[in-house]
């Protein structure tokens, strides 16, 4: 690991100042010399592997004291970004009223991890392509654009065939964001500027011919809490991998139900180890809408989720297993106790 | 250094001469404080240029014990632990955190301290499989391993069985099939999976008495 400059950023304003030199240059925040820490699960694992080297981190570990609360007040839930992944998943209200989020955080990495790794961290980890954490490689658009994508031609099993484009197939490997890209989820993002709120569709960007640029954030930006509007306690997150536990997901699906007299009132399906970014099904949502659930019905749901992927060599599987995920899931949050 | 870096080992037998004690004091003797080193952890407002190769001096509580050293602000609280302050127990792995050979309890969580900085664990209270024994009584744990076989090189024991601990103390530990979820961070390239699974059932109803 290359020599940095620790700063430990003690509140808000002290994060936003040191964090100031990073919004020096329009670079994506992601290249910046300056860096956040938080859980330090991803940042120093790839400074580590040389594929990010920051010279400064910033601790904002104790913004905490405000930025942790797990609150779901009635129905208007509210996470904040330095929350531990490892609380969110134990916290009975969020068991209770929203299962697919904390099934998509106690599935995800291990219970270290998750004791360290914080939500907005999670939200921001980055690919698990080899190409890109193996700098050997000289070729990844994402690392080095311009460079080509080693991943095209190359051992690209676990890669995304959902919103792939001719300069990245890099799959996004969490969970969680599935989770709050289904639910309608809204991201606030502190900045010296104060603090704004967006979609957290809206968050993440497709790879399209600028694949280091991953999300709208801007240097210097930091995401501060999360929040979802009204509860679903139907709703659940189906994972699939190679092992059955501590394994990024080959194919994965946060579904969300209101049925109501057996007819779907509100359908949510969000794809995760398929896609480029966290993948929202809409076509598969809207053709659910009041409709009667059955089988036949979430079989034509996971057929229009996938309906657009386009594989490689090697990840062709992930279509036929991630319609399979996608109907699974359906029917199992269908028939959900509530 | 003054002090023996293997004296918090209070379980070991101190008579004649180990490999373990030899290679402990010979990576704490490597350890020194350069006069140059500058403050840590104090700068709250604007990055103010400093030069990053230098140590910064640092105070960790590892094993109910502060423990001053001088390091890198790079180096991990792995790194501080094995390569400065002798307490070889905690082992490097993957160093990714991906085998939770490294697994320490911080503040009481169970964490990786692969990818800890240790700058950023001041404050904290470090506990390594050397603060688990109670004089020369090992912890239930270190010895539910031991009747239950559950290790075989036991390169991964040490954090086989922090891990295990935690996993007790969170709950977790009540069916077979969650103490295999939950112990799923922990990777043994010997598989004596079955044996540890023995090992956290033997040692839980102990460490829940408290």
């Amino acid at each position: 690991m290359r020599p940095i400059i620790y700063q430990k950023a003690n509140d808000t304003r002290a994060a936003m100042q040191a964090l100031a030199a990073a919004a020096i240059g329009n670079g994506a925040p992601t290249e910046s010399s300056v860096q956040p820490l938080a859980g330090g699960t991803t940042l120093i694992d790839l400074m580590k592997l040389d594929v990010m080297r920051p010279s400064t981190l910033v601790d904002i570990t104790p913004l905490a004291d405000s930025w942790s609360g797990i609150d779901p007040q009635n129905g208007n839930l509210r996470l904040g970004a330095l929350a531990r992944m490892s609380e969110v998943a134990a916290h009975p209200a969020i068991q209770r009223f929203y299962p697919v989020i904390a099934e998509s955080l106690k599935l995800a990495a291990s219970p270290q991890l998750r004791n360290m790794a914080t939500l907005g961290g999670n939200v921001l980890q980055r690919t698990r392509c080899t190409y890109f954490r193996d700098v050997s490689y000289a070729n990844c658009n994402k690392r080095n654009p311009g460079s080509g994508c080693a991943a095209m031609e190359g051992f690209n099993r676990m890669h995304a065939v959902l919103g792939t484009s001719d300069f990245c197939i890099a799959s996004y490997p969490g969970d969680f964001a599935q989770a709050l890209i289904a639910l309608d989820a809204e991201v606030e993002i502190t900045s010296k500027a104060g603090v704004r709120k967006m979609p957290f569709a809206e968050l993440h960007k497709p790879p399209g011919d600028t694949p280091q640029i991953e999300t709208v954030l801007e240097p210097g930006d930091l995401i501060s809490a999360f929040a979802i509007d009204g509860r679903w306690p139907r709703s659940l997150y189906l994972k699939t991998r190679d092992r059955q536990s501590y394994e990024f997901a080959l194919a994965s699906a946060a579904v969300a139900l209101d049925v109501r007299d057996g007819t779907v009132s509100d359908a949510r399906v969000a794809l995760g180890g398929v896609a480029t970014i966290p993948w929202r099904a809409r076509e598969a949502e809207a053709l659910m809408k009041g409709q009667r659930f059955d089988d036949a019905l979430a079989q034509r749901a996971a057929e229009a989720a996938l309906a657009g992927a386009a594989a490689r060599q090697h990840n062709a599987f992930k279509v036929d297993l991630g319609k399979r995920v996608v109907a699974h899931a359906l029917q199992r949050a269908a028939t959900m106790e509530i | 250094m003054t002090e023996s870096p293997s004296s918090s080992n209070s379980s070991r037998k101190s008579s004649g001469f180990d490999r373990r004690a030899f290679m402990a004091g010979a990576a704490g003797a490597a350890v020194a404080v350069p006069l140059t080193a500058r403050a840590a952890g104090d700068a709250a407002g604007a990055p103010t240029p400093r030069d990053a190769s230098l140590p910064v001096n640092m105070m960790l509580r590892i094993n109910g014990e502060d423990r001053p050293l001088s390091a890198d602000a790079r180096t991990t609280v792995l790194d501080a632990l094995r390569e400065h302050l002798g307490l070889t127990g905690s082992k490097k792995g993957c160093d990714h955190g991906q085998c939770g050979a490294c697994t320490v309890l911080v503040d009481g969580r169970r964490v990786l301290s692969c990818l800890t900085l240790a700058i950023a664990a001041q404050g904290a209270e470090i506990t390594t499989v050397e603060g688990l024994s109670q004089g020369d009584g090992l912890h239930p744990m270190q010895q539910a391993f031991i009747d239950q076989d559950a290790f075989q090189c036991g390169y991964c024991t040490p954090g086989q069985i922090l891990s295990a601990i935690a996993c007790v103390k969170e709950g977790h530990a009540t069916r077979d099939e969650d103490i295999r979820e939950y112990m799923s961070g922990n990777i043994c390239r010997c598989a004596a999976y079955p044996n540890i699974v023995a090992a956290v059932k033997q040692a839980a109803p102990e460490i829940e008495k408290g």
